[in-house]
């Protein structure tokens, strides 16, 4: 019995990594024989980038139940923090892929690090009032960042919340982060292989971590807390590991987003909580819960509007209907009674053509 | 010494003072009754035993170790295990899984053995399986451990929460009306589980029950509450007998 469900989780799990790896496969075999076009192409890295994001935030969604809207802050974190050792270091010998890898650990670390830093207070609040908090905080980082002037000539580095002038570099100084215009002169490190490896990582942990001692533990308090307590699971613990461990990995995403870009910029449309909110889009209507789901919902909902980018002024309207549509289907009680039906038809079929 | 010591155990929630003075003693291995009126303050003793609530004044100690103020995964981790009156089961996990939450604590192994799945994730998931098996046998649940638990009929619900109280290895099982919403047979299939948990676990138990026919079935002891007061305390058929109770609770 025991070993039908673990083979089950296994098999749902593989396929999971199997899609992906099959889409990436299919993507590269059209690269190669050139027939994608280069909008396209140019959209696989953002695609990895927001995937690992829906990822990450069903966790704190679905499996831990919480309600965040500041996931666009994690990833500005992971963005900022990894674009700032890369352009320090790229006047170094050191290797391309070696500082990559050592700017992906340090955009994950950061954002981890301040996943837990807010998410001590922030995580006694619970439903909208957890929601609208971690909304600010999103806010609040991006604002800060905006602000933020850091220089580096032979001294060191010099810091700044006022303008570049304010730094008192020498002749030799750069300017690193230059407030709200941003880090310019990032390497573009990030490739569709690498977003893909990144993402398989991500789905790797989440994946894991769900079906383990951990996992239970936080779907029990999102189940019921005051039992999850009374059988003696650490709230507190489990709530901030679930949200840091999703803050980290959103800060992964943020490190493959800036590495695509040769200038980064904290505006509100890249890291504001409209991109926040867009995430919740993936991860509702990808199913809470629903790892795969996530992953499906971020690629169709990012690619959609490009791909309507021919019908203009109808793009957004189509868009709308779309997500309607896509959320009748998932989560209209009628629609879901209509599917089960479909499901168990298909699967008595199917009994009967073994039998026959 | 007795197991469950509570001496002058008082709360009150602003003017209302909802337990008042309670004491009582619970040895070893007794089964032992909760009963009063609705409103009398038997479930907000549960909550001041378990650390939801933090008492005004008294002491409650638990095989000699003081329990008094502590939260409530200390107090799970001293021994004291509970069910709740409104079943509070984990109703998106599966059966086996409400019971593997309930093993959480004794058998260990770090998020990064989780994550990585190194050989000592599979051997303690092996071992987790096997003891909540075994439990899930006990409560004739063996067979829906795959069953998501909200998909449970009530009853099995009702048992699976015992089952998960009792996977975190209690000294003292606190039941809050284990029988209520349950038919006559169902009753009747219950007091058998509670008696074999208590011979099988060699386990205490405190049950709080409005069903006059459990209590004086299984119950060595009781204890009446009214008013948040104690109103008589002892042998089950001594407390049923006295006057004061009838007149209070069970009707003359």
């Amino acid at each position: 019995m025991r070993q039908r469900k673990l083979t089950k989780t296994f098999k749902s799990n593989l396929i999971t990594y199997g899609m992906v790896i099959a889409a990436y496969v299919i993507i590269q075999i059209l690269i190669n024989t050139g027939n994608i076009s280069n909008l396209l192409k140019g959209l696989m890295v953002p695609l990895c980038t927001y995937a690992i994001l829906a990822v990450s935030l069903n966790l704190t969604v679905g499996i831990l139940g919480e309600l965040s809207l500041g996931h666009a802050g994690f990833m500005c974190l992971g963005a900022f923090a990894s674009a700032f050792f890369s352009s320090c270091m790229k006047e170094t010998s050191i290797p391309p892929a070696l500082r990559f890898f050592l700017a992906i650990l340090i955009g994950a670390v950061v954002a981890g690090i301040f996943g837990v830093l807010i998410g001590i207070p922030v995580l006694r609040l619970r439903g909208d009032y957890l929601a609208i908090v971690t909304l600010a905080f999103g806010e609040i980082i991006k604002n800060l960042v905006n602000a933020l002037y850091v220089g580096l000539d032979e001294d060191g580095f010099h810091f700044s919340m006022k303008n570049s002038m304010d730094l008192n570099m020498s002749d030799q100084g750069r300017v690193i982060i230059n407030g709200a215009q941003g880090i310019t002169g990032t390497p573009k490190d990030a490739t569709f292989t690498i977003g893909i490896v990144l993402l398989l990582i991500t789905l790797f942990i989440v994946l894991n971590l769900i079906y383990s001692r951990d996992g239970r533990a936080i779907m029990s308090i999102r189940d019921n807390t005051i039992a999850a307590e009374s059988v003696g699971i650490n709230i507190t613990k489990y709530k901030i590991m679930a949200f840091s461990i999703s803050a980290a990995l959103a800060g992964v995403a943020g490190v493959l987003y800036a590495h695509n870009l040769s200038a980064l910029t904290a505006t509100s449309k890249n890291f504001g909580y409209n991109m926040s909110i867009l995430f919740l889009v993936f991860v509702v209507l990808g199913g809470i819960g629903n790892i795969r789901g996530s992953i499906i919902a971020a690629v169709v909902l990012t690619l959609l509007p490009e791909l309507l980018r021919g019908l203009n002024d109808y793009r957004m309207l189509i868009y709308s209907i779309v997500l309607i549509a896509m959320m009748l289907f998932n989560w209209a009680p009628k629609c879901i009674e209509w599917r089960e039906k479909l499901v168990s038809k298909v699967k008595s079929r199917r009994k009967e053509t073994k039998e026959v | 010494m007795a197991l469950l010591e509570v001496k002058n155990l008082s709360i009150s929630f602003g003017g209302l003072r909802a337990v008042d003075d309670f004491n009582v003693e619970i040895e070893k291995g007794c089964l032992y009754g909760l009963i009063g009126p609705n409103g009398a303050g038997k479930t907000t003793v549960f909550n001041l035993l378990t650390g939801v609530y933090k008492p005004n004044e008294g002491f409650v100690t638990l095989d000699g170790e003081n329990i008094t103020g502590k939260k409530t995964i200390d107090i799970n981790k001293a021994g004291i295990a509970r069910t709740f009156q409104n079943i509070r089961l984990f109703k998106d996990l599966s059966v086996i899984d409400n019971v593997k939450v309930g093993l959480h604590n004794h058998n260990g192994y770090s998020t990064l053995t989780g994550i990585f799945r190194l050989p000592k994730y599979y051997k303690v998931e092996k071992q987790m399986t096997e003891e909540a098996m075994e439990l899930l046998k006990v409560f004739d649940l063996d067979s829906e451990a795959e069953t998501l638990a909200a998909n449970l009929p009530y009853g099995k619900q009702r048992k699976l929460e015992i089952a998960r109280a009792l996977a975190t290895k209690p000294k003292l099982l606190l039941l809050d009306e284990p029988a209520a919403g349950m038919n006559p047979n169902e009753t009747q299939e219950l007091m058998n589980t509670i008696r074999f948990v208590r011979e099988h676990f060699d386990m205490t138990i405190l049950l709080i029950e409005h069903d006059m026919k459990l209590v004086s079935g299984i119950c060595e002891k009781l204890t009446v509450l009214n008013f948040g007061r104690i109103l008589c305390q002892g042998e089950t058929s001594e407390v049923l007998n006295n006057p004061e109770v009838i007149k209070a609770y069970l009707g003359e």
